[in-house]
């Protein structure tokens, strides 16, 4: 645009309709409006700032977008944010104990290089969270056992072999620690 | 003193920010009030535009603009063809938007900015495009280039973008004495990068200070800066290009210009607003540049023991339907094909075919795979025909330790440089993966496995890797004055592959600090703008060299005024624990209060700044506070410009059990050895190589971009393009040799693309060792899949159902 031009003024909206949803994030209890096609990880991420969620596929195959919805780790690609009206949701920004230590799956991702470029390790990491914490004490620690549980989340630096070290390092201190 | 970091397995020091949603990329980089970015794209191979009517996209609710080709002003031009070379006599390079004609499906037709990603798409679904019929199209290379085949532009014929001959020694006189001839053809196919993030690109443009700032998920923010004040007309400090976290990248983030770069500051400058485009999984398989697809014919000469006289490879590389990058990925592959093979005679001649399907540039492994795939499955062949053993036959032909430093004569590399391997134990990784496979048990268990119905394969390919290939990088370093923490800046910028950690390393070692007190600004043309980009794994030799050197010059200006401040020889002092120390006492003085002494202050902000005022003891002097060709700080400069390409080598096996009934494979065990020379952080190395392997197994078995006679593209997503997860990508047992290279200071060798270049001829290798019982034809053609281990087994002919 030229100097001399008046800034144009732009529409703020689009046509969608609004709903109002009310949830809980993080352990934060929130209410915004969203369009009822907005998807929960755009919501998360550009509404309410949550960027470490990060959508690598938008189809439900990559697993980065991996959020944990009710206790259950869930694709927030394929989830609208209406859906989630009256949940609760877990994303990577609350893996950190209160007093700013890391989880123990973060530490033990920090310490076998268990991440590179870094954008597929959130969805790793709540999809691993929520099935650490959903075990019974009968969780597979083998390396086959450990890719199982990996399998819904892809990878395209690591190979996923020191990812599969991080999971058994976190699992055995977790186990300890119960 | 402190022990030497370089060569440690330091944990890396930005995974805490990473691994707390921290992350930096570009769709996370906060812009208020952001417009978006959706394309209309072709959905025809070729075809002509004959109107485009946006008036109804326009109307939309919510959409702020819509720009086809006329609307683009000046940037309605061919963009740039990267890398010229002579033999490259058709280049056609696309426009940002397509004008007249389309050249394949995704290509961008119309431009859409809307309020959000939702209104954008909705509208781009909106615009009327009308095309003529469809024309003829032939998308594979053998045919393309036939004389009547139909031509992706009318002005190439044959459809040859490029056509170049590389001879080395005499190969017609050692195709006259040799003693045995082995051909083979072999194919690689269509694969695709696919980093877990897509592309992207942000803009803002701020009308009152003329800046513009582009926030790119590029491997090459400095050329995309020089690009952008090019063809935008602007002063080159009037653009700023960041590269900020980028989530892989593997070769595809490396091309410039993506129609996206050029058009979303374009559209920022037009709008006054910031916009975005993020781009989908989809439009990545669409838009995105793929490489892999050559078909090479190969010929060995040689003797009867097996040693070979001389090569001759005649092969055909697809380029797509533009040539944006040149013809490094088929020049790569014509050197590589020699191997780590002796080989004193070749003569290698290629062309580069338009197709109309997405364009090529490098993929990770650029060219190199496909030629280890011809050249280790002609050693394989060569071995059987001779009735050699498969390792015997490569040990006769290897280049051996004392034959370094060992040229090719004639040989250009893709850096227009000589093809000089510079070091290497060829021979001992040889031994080595022969130990760690243990050849004696493999055997055992083959043989055991037989017995009940199993069938286990052994397969082996050695790899060469030129890397760290000019022109040059530079390194920059500024000792913070308050803090004493060093901040290093390089020009290109990384994906992963842990850059902030191990030029932190290289820097520690000179200035005595911690490397978490070291920290990395790169990919920010604001922090430092002299540089190329990421590729040819060349970071840590290129960077990484001229990193050192600046550090080396920056602990010399340290030592120097160390030595002023504590009355102390130079030869006394020692770095350590972030101070300079007189040896053997406890005088001492921080780096931070170096620092700030180099700097003549006029303002006492703090306790050391008060010792560098004017009227302090220490600083009083008659003369000007700087002396003459001194600067202020500990502040340095350095650029290294490699002499030419430094080798890496290794190689890998694999023992795989092969299903014939399902035509499943199962990796047993996948071994490598390889030699990247002097290793910075082991573990950093471990992450590149295992990653590469991964990356590998799913070229070798699974990933394929599949399109139909008419140029469709039939698998661009992930649920049909297969990606191997953990399930699929077998543990890797890593053994390191390490020769340093003689050609730079810190006798580093690049060693991000090593593990991908010899999986597949190792998979291959291996399933037909395995299914040798049923006397299977050979494996020439990769991605390997059960379908073609189902093809291959019903081929041989042989009594296949009755053994299984």
């Amino acid at each position: 645009m030229k100097k001399s031009e008046i800034r144009k003024a732009y529409p703020e909206n689009s046509s969608d309709p609004l709903y109002s949803i009310t949830l809980k994030v993080n352990n934060q209890e929130i209410t915004r409006e969203v369009s009822p096609r907005r998807l929960l990880a755009d919501f998360l991420r550009h509404e309410l700032g949550l960027t470490g969620t990060h959508v690598g596929c938008e189809h439900g195959v990559c697993g980065c977008c991996t959020v944990i919805i009710d206790g259950s780790p869930a694709r927030s690609c394929l989830t609208f944010a209406v859906q989630v009206d009256g949940a609760d949701i877990r994303t990577v920004e609350s893996l950190q104990n209160e007093d700013g230590s890391l989880h123990p799956l973060q530490e033990a991702f920090k310490k076998c290089h268990a991440l590179q470029c870094g954008f597929c390790t959130p969805g790793f990491l709540m999809s691993i969270v929520s099935q650490l914490e959903q075990t019974k004490g009968d969780i597979d620690l083998s390396d086959d056992g450990i890719r199982v549980m990996l399998s819904g989340n892809l990878c395209r630096c690591t190979g996923y072999q020191n990812i599969v070290s991080a999971v058994r390092q976190a699992a055995e201190q977790i186990t300890r620690n119960k | 003193m402190s022990t030497r970091i370089f060569g440690e397995r330091v944990q890396r020091n930005n995974d805490e920010r990473l691994l707390t949603g921290g992350g930096r990329y570009v769709d996370d980089i906060p812009l208020s009030g952001a417009l978006h970015v959706a394309f209309v794209r072709s959905p025809f191979a070729r075809a002509q535009i004959i109107s485009i009517d946006t008036s109804i996209a326009k109307e939309h609710p919510g959409v702020i603009k819509v720009y086809t080709y006329k609307d683009i002003g000046n940037l309605d031009v061919e963009m740039p063809l990267l890398i010229p070379h002579p033999a490259l006599h058709s280049p056609k390079t696309q426009r940002p938007l397509a004008h007249d004609d389309v050249f394949y499906v995704g290509q961008t037709v119309v431009m859409v900015v809307a309020i959000d990603r939702y209104v954008a798409e909705d509208a781009a679904r909106l615009v009327d495009v009308e095309y003529s019929d469809p024309f003829n199209c032939s998308i594979e290379i053998e045919e393309a280039v036939l004389d009547d085949a139909p031509l992706v532009h009318p002005d190439v014929p044959n459809n040859v973008a490029a056509h170049c001959i590389q001879v080395s020694g005499n190969p017609d006189k050692a195709f006259q004495e040799a003693e045995h001839y082995t051909k083979l053809k072999v194919r690689v196919d269509r694969s695709t990068a696919a980093p877990m993030e897509c592309r992207a690109v942000a803009a803002r443009f701020d009308a009152v200070s003329g800046e513009l700032t582009v926030w790119d998920g590029t491997q090459a923010p400095i050329s995309v800066r020089g690009g952008i004040a090019s063809i935008f007309n602007l002063d080159e400090d009037k653009v700023r290009v960041i590269a900020p976290d980028v989530g892989g990248g593997f070769g595809q983030k490396v091309l410039l210009f993506y129609p996206d770069e050029l058009l979303v500051p374009f559209a920022a400058m037009d709008l006054d607003r910031p916009v975005k485009y993020i781009e989908d999984r989809t439009e990545n398989f669409l838009g995105s540049t793929q490489e892999r697809t050559q078909i090479h014919d190969v010929e060995l000469a040689a003797t009867k023991d097996g040693v070979v006289l001389g090569l001759k490879d005649n092969f055909l590389h697809d380029t797509g339907a533009f040539i944006p990058y040149g013809i490094a990925v088929a020049q790569v592959a014509s050197t590589g094909i020699l191997g780590p093979y002796r080989i004193p005679n070749s003569r290698v001649e290629y062309k580069a075919i338009y197709t109309p399907i997405v364009p090529v540039t490098p993929y990770r492994g650029c060219g190199r795979p496909h030629a280890c795939f011809a050249i280790e499955r002609a050693m394989d062949q060569l071995a059987d025909e001779l009735g050699l053993d498969r390792f015997e036959v490569r040990r006769r032909n290897l280049i051996s330790e004392d034959e370094f430093p060992y040229e090719r004569p004639n040989l250009l590399f893709a850096d227009g440089l000589a093809v000089i391997y510079d070091s290497g134990q060829y021979a001992k990784a040889l031994d080595m993966i022969i130990e760690k496979i243990n050849l004696d048990e493999f055997n055992t268990q083959q043989k055991a496995a037989a017995q009940e119905g199993k069938y286990l394969g052994l397969g082996l390919s050695f790899y060469v890797e030129a890397t760290g290939i000019g022109p040059y990088e530079g390194g920059h370093i500024k000792v913070h004055p308050i803090t004493g923490k060093v901040y290093v800046n390089t020009g290109l910028t990384t994906q992963g592959q842990g850059h902030e950690t191990v030029f932190a390393q290289i820097v520690a070692d000179q200035l005595g600090v911690s490397p978490e007190d070291v920290i990395l600004v790169e990919g920010d043309t604001g922090a430092f703008d002299w540089g190329v980009a990421t590729y040819a794994s060349r970071a840590a030799v290129v960077s990484g060299n001229a990193i050192h050197l600046a550090a080396q010059k920056a602990r010399k200006i340290v030592l120097d005024a160390a030595g002023n401040m504590l009355e102390a020889s130079v030869d006394d002092l020692e770095l350590g624990g972030g101070e300079v120390r007189v040896r053997g006492s406890d005088v001492s003085v921080s780096l931070a209060a170096v620092a700030t002494a180099c700097n003549p202050l006029r303002y006492a902000f703090n306790e050391a700044a008060q010792a560098a005022t004017q009227f302090a003891p220490a600083a009083r002097s008659d003369e000007p506070a700087l002396g003459d060709g001194r600067a202020p700080g500990v502040e340095t400069t350095a650029y290294y410009a490699p002499p030419h390409a430094t080798w890496a080598y290794g190689v890998h096996a694999a023992i795989v059990e092969v299903d014939p009934g399902l035509c499943s494979i199962d990796i047993k065990r996948y071994i490598c050895v390889h030699d990247c020379g002097n290793m910075i952080n082991p573990t950093i190395v471990e992450g590149q190589v295992m990653g590469g392997v991964a990356q590998g197994m799913g070229g070798a078995f699974y990933e394929r971009v599949e399109f139909d006679s008419e140029g469709n593209p039939r698998n661009a997503n992930f649920m049909d393009f297969l990606v191997p997860y953990a399930t699929e990508v077998s543990q890797i047992e890593l053994h390191h040799i390490e020769t340093p290279s003689p050609l730079n200071p810190l006798g580093v060798k690049g060693v991000g693309e090593a593990g991908t270049i010899p999986v597949a001829p190792v998979i291959a290798s291996a399933i037909e060792d395995a299914l040798k019982p049923f006397g299977i034809k050979r494996l020439h053609h990769v991605p390997l899949s059960p379908n073609s281990i189902y093809e291959a087994l019903q081929e041989s002919g042989g009594d296949f159902n009755s053994k299984l």
